[in-house]
């Protein structure tokens, strides 16, 4: 995907978000602006604590902010209750976390299925596995697999839905060098291939070398947007 | 206190409703148990002291009418200390207020009072004084069923003569602790049966017993052979038609007790048990997912230095306070629940006083029990938590381990959506975990069913006995045996559709060593009122020869059909021969023998002579029939079906009910603390699948099934191993109290079923929704972002 910029799919406003953990206020974001623009894969870097993830589950529907607007497309998310959230993760996004979050009692192809059961208009389980290269493994449970296996069936379980956007947090962030690597490139596939808008959080500044644009926060603030104008395949990433 | 102590507080305050859960449980098991033992031992200890002060007597006889010279060489058998003749005759009573006629046990007491075997303890008023005839002691429970109180006058029949008697007191006696009349009717009818203690100079006057008694009763030396003395007592009695002697084994008020107190030793040992089984399975299941849960805590004490004891002691603390309320809560409810529980039995029992105290041998057994069932339910868990290496308890818990397991390899996973394959495979990953939290549920299924089969059985008994075997609206006893055709003044009385009579006589059954004292109903071979049935349910007809047997009386005897048995006729020639075994009968009441009445007569040697006999009555007509059959000096008693039936029913149902409606509560409780466990656990090991579930866009609704789904299939396996586990514990009782007098029928209905399914089912339903409503505070990010 170019660089050249489309529509946004989300538009977040001045978002705020503010914690409370035990007895002390903890602010996550500080008025945060954001657009968020169709077909790209955007990288967001910053340490931990920057507010990065607070921003994702934002955006993503699991979280909502203290204040300011987020637009999903036409429609203001930030007045949405929770069945309005559940609906809209349901139907337009996918989630990959750190810790693949799969199902023990499920198998791999039976995970995806758990999605592609629900969602509107799914591609096949097995087309889903097939993308992400684990075709030949899909009977298997969670416990026979390895972790990168597990996070690329993570990646299916997100995608089979065929949602609009994928929202990855740290999704190499418990894996080795290799597999990391294994699962960006299955990531990048998504995004090229089903024109997925891609979010990428991470704290590897190396990651960013293939993203369209790179988001970088501090401190619950965006410090720094920019273009990549070459941007690299996961497999010339070091780190 | 220490931080460890500390550590044990809170996190049982974070653990609430699982504490309370195993509180409740724990505090109805120890209070059962508490309220069963007090109750018990205030039963034993008020019969013993109240046997020994009113002087209750060994051995029983009654008689014809013997000489009181004969009193004096019953004395001199040896074992025999004291020695208490009386004449006993049960006449007719004209209540006022009763429509019906009642009958009166009058029981002559010495002109002046003195310590007597088989004393009367008087309640109320005073004892009858000297050179007043009239004047009369009536038993409390008859007193109380009437409205009769000292001044009230009441008629009798008294040979034939009506005579006015006036109650100057209410008392007791260990005699009639339950008081019936016999071995007929078996349920106390205290409206139409009631003793009545007068001077023996009046009672002798009226029966023509001046200087004789008809009825004897021993007390016998410690040293003494029961059997010996009763042979002795046979042989002087028998010319003067001795009945036969017999010890407290047969005497009808003390079976009862003794039935009734041994019955609360085993229930009050078994139930109970029960309960603390379920506590320790709940603890076992809430403690072993803690020390899960704290597997890293018990690594970081280790590696810094507590040892594998304290650690022990640290998990066993929490075991100890989890039980601790729910102890203290059941000794104190269970002493105070038993106070009522005991004064329950008042109704039936009747002591002068009840020793109702509290006893420590029993509160220290209740605290050794709990604590028993609190270190047997943590067992596993402790074992688990000192057997820890601390290098792998740093770790965690290797991840949930799934392989393809039955449901696989028959393809049945095939058929369920991928919820349902979830909630399939965690049962099947954990078979015995799924089969304990079934088993506790089906204890409460158990529990309830066991409950209520009380009232389907004795529904049926009643049903079966005196809607099938005895069809009569009522039962005329004459006073002795009368000709036949006294049966026609019956059925020209007003009222009477249908009479048939009938011929009893007291008779001795022998068959080898083996020995039962009945009577013999002779029935009229036409008649329709009397039915015999058999074990099918099938209508038998009389045989025209031969004794028919019920079938509890020929297994008592250990005869069959065909077999010959050995007949001793406890009245007038005192005629003894065989007869054979015609048929074998199934009754729920008593040991009863019948015959063709002529056959009966031809075996006595008599010609038609009739003990009395069965009416059929117009509802319409029947209160008339009975003031005349009040006033009919011949007739000795009248036993009204109906009235029998209500009285008992009356009788029954305030027990049962108590008894079914504190199972009832206990059985929810058990039902509530096992789901609501079992969900609450299966929240915390699944929360982050949950989680995932939430991202992915399942509703709250969509997770609880996957959650609640589980506990739903674990009740519904419950309900059906319940009803199987209920079955047995009813078979068990029914066995432990099948007995002469009367045998409780295994007869479960549907209704109990139904009952058993409907509470179980909804203390499952609500049990669940409280969780399900600790799943709208589900931490989806939190979770996530947590590694296992």
């Amino acid at each position: 995907m170019s660089t050249v910029q489309t529509e946004p799919v989300f538009r977040a406003r001045s978002i705020s978000k503010v914690y409370r953990m035990g007895e002390v206020d903890v602010t996550a974001l500080r008025g945060v602006d954001l657009d968020l623009y169709a077909g790209e894969l955007a990288v967001f870097l910053g340490a931990s604590g920057s507010g990065k993830s607070t921003l994702l589950n934002i955006l993503g529907g699991l979280d909502v902010p203290s204040g300011g607007q987020v637009y999903y497309r036409e429609r203001e998310m930030t007045g949405a209750d929770e069945a309005d959230r559940t609906g809209f993760r349901r139907r337009s996004v996918g989630f990959v976390f750190q810790f693949y979050n799969l199902i023990p009692s499920l198998t791999a192809l039976e995970n995806v299925e758990l999605v592609t059961e629900i969602a509107e208009d799914p591609m096949t389980a097995e087309d889903a596995l097939g993308l992400v290269g684990l075709q030949p493994r899909m009977h298997h449970f969670p416990a026979q697999m390895s972790g990168g296996e597990q996070q690329r069936v993570a990646i299916a379980r997100a995608i089979a839905k065929r949602p609009e956007v994928l929202l990855c947090d740290e999704p190499t962030g418990a894996l080795d060098y290799t597999t990391g690597k294994r699962v960006l490139e299955v990531i990048e596939k998504v995004n090229s291939t089903l024109g997925t808008t891609t979010a990428v959080i991470t704290h590897n500044a190396a990651i960013a070398d293939m993203a369209d644009r790179v988001i970088r926060l501090r401190s619950g603030e965006i410090v720094e947007v920019y273009a990549n104008k070459a941007k690299k395949r996961p497999d010339e990433l070091s780190w | 206190m220490t931080i460890l102590n500390r550590k044990v507080f809170r996190e049982l305050g974070r653990m609430r409703g699982q504490v309370i859960a195993i509180t409740l449980v724990m505090a109805c098991g120890i209070m059962l148990y508490v309220s069963s033992r007090h109750t018990y031992i205030s039963l034993l200890k008020s019969q013993e002291s109240y046997y020994a002060s009113y002087r209750f007597a060994d051995v029983f006889a009654g008689i014809k009418r013997a000489p009181a010279s004969t009193a004096e060489e019953i004395a001199g058998i040896p074992g025999i200390s004291r020695v208490r003749t009386r004449i006993v005759m049960d006449v007719n009573l004209d209540v006022p207020g009763l429509d019906e006629p009642a009958t009166g046990r009058l029981v002559s007491m010495p002109e002046r009072r003195r310590p007597v075997l088989n004393d009367v303890a008087i309640q109320e008023g005073r004892y009858p004084a000297v050179g007043r005839p009239e004047e009369v002691i009536i038993s409390e429970a008859f007193a109380k069923a009437n409205g009769l109180a000292p001044d009230d006058w009441i008629g009798a029949v008294i040979n034939g003569r009506q005579k006015a008697l006036r109650v100057v007191g209410i008392g007791l006696s260990p005699e009639y602790v339950y008081e019936v009349q016999g071995t007929g009717s078996i349920f106390p009818d205290n409206l139409r049966f009631g003793v009545i203690w007068m001077a023996r100079d009046a009672l002798g006057a009226a029966f023509d017993m001046e200087g004789g008694f008809n009825d004897l009763s021993v007390a016998l030396s410690s040293e003494a052979r029961e059997m010996d003395v009763i042979d002795r007592m046979d042989l002087i009695l028998e010319p003067y038609g001795s009945t036969g002697a017999y010890g407290r084994d047969s005497q009808i008020s003390h079976r009862f007790l003794m039935d009734e107190i041994i019955g609360l030793s085993v229930s009050s040992n078994f139930t109970p048990a029960v309960f603390l089984g379920i506590a320790a399975l709940l603890l076992h299941i809430v403690f072993s997912r803690m020390v899960r849960a704290q597997r890293d805590q018990i690594a970081i004490m280790k590696a810094f230095g507590y040892n594998n004891l304290s650690i022990g002691w640290h998990y066993l603390k929490f075991a100890f306070l989890a039980i601790s309320g729910g102890t203290l809560l059941g000794i104190v409810g269970g002493f105070l629940l038993g106070r009522p529980l005991t004064a329950l039995y008042q109704d039936y029992y009747r002591f002068p006083d009840l020793v109702y105290e509290l006893n420590y041998d029993v509160i220290a057994l209740a605290a050794i029990i709990s604590v028993s069932a609190a270190f047997l339910g943590t067992l596993h868990a402790l074992r688990s938590a000192m057997s820890l290496p601390p290098a792998e308890a740093m770790r965690p818990d290797s991840p949930a381990h799934f392989r393809p397991l039955a449901m696989e390899r028959l393809g049945v996973h095939q058929l369920l959506t991928p919820v349902w394959r979830m909630i399939f495979r965690n049962m099947e990953r954990k078979p015995v975990k799924t089969l304990l939290s079934a088993f506790g549920i089906a204890m409460a299924v158990a529990i309830l069913v066991m409950g209520r089969f009380t009232f389907d059985s004795i529904e049926y008994l009643i049903d079966y006995q005196f809607r099938t075997v005895q069809r009569d609206d009522a039962a005329v006893v004459f006073a002795g045996p009368r000709p036949a055709r006294a049966r026609f003044e019956l059925s020209h009385l007003p009222g009477v559709v249908r009479s048939e009579p009938y011929r009893a006589v007291p008779v001795r059954l022998r068959s080898g060593h083996r020995m039962k004292q009945t009577s013999i109903n002779g029935l009229d071979p036409a008649g329709e009122l009397r039915q015999l049935i058999d074990r099918d349910g099938q209508t038998q007809s009389l045989p025209p020869e031969g004794v028919v047997l019920t079938r509890t009386l020929a297994d008592l005897l250990a005869v069959r059909e065909g077999d010959m048995v050995a007949v001793e006729v406890l009245e007038g020639s005192r005629m003894q021969g065989r007869l054979p075994v015609s048929l074998l009968v199934d009754e729920l009441i008593g040991i009863s023998a019948y015959m063709d009445n002529r056959a009966l007569n031809r075996f006595l040697g008599e010609g038609s002579t009739i003990s009395g006999a069965y009416l059929s009555v117009d509802p319409l007509r029947a209160d008339a029939l009975y003031a005349t059959l009040k006033e009919t000096p011949a007739v000795a008693g009248v036993a009204v079906r109906e009235a029998v039936i209500k009285g008992f029913e009356d009788s029954i149902a305030e027990s049962t009910s108590a008894t079914t409606f504190t199972l009832t509560v206990f059985a929810c409780i058990i039902a509530c603390g096992m789901v609501y466990n079992g969900a609450r656990i299966a929240l915390e090991e699944r929360n982050r699948e949950m989680a995932s579930l939430r991202v992915l866009g399942f509703t709250e609704r969509e997770i609880s099934v996957v959650l609640l789904g589980e506990q739903a299939i674990v009740t519904l396996m419950a309900i059906p191993i319940g009803f199987l586990i209920g079955w047995g514990l009813c078979y068990l009782a029914v066995d432990a109290t099948a007995q002469e007098l009367y045998r409780m029928p295994l007869v479960i209905t549907g209704k109990t079923y139904a009952f058993a399914f409907l509470v179980v089912g909804a203390a499952a339903v609500v049990s669940a929704y409280v969780v399900h409503r600790q799943l709208r505070h589900l931490d989806m990010i939190g979770v996530l972002k947590i590694q296992e």
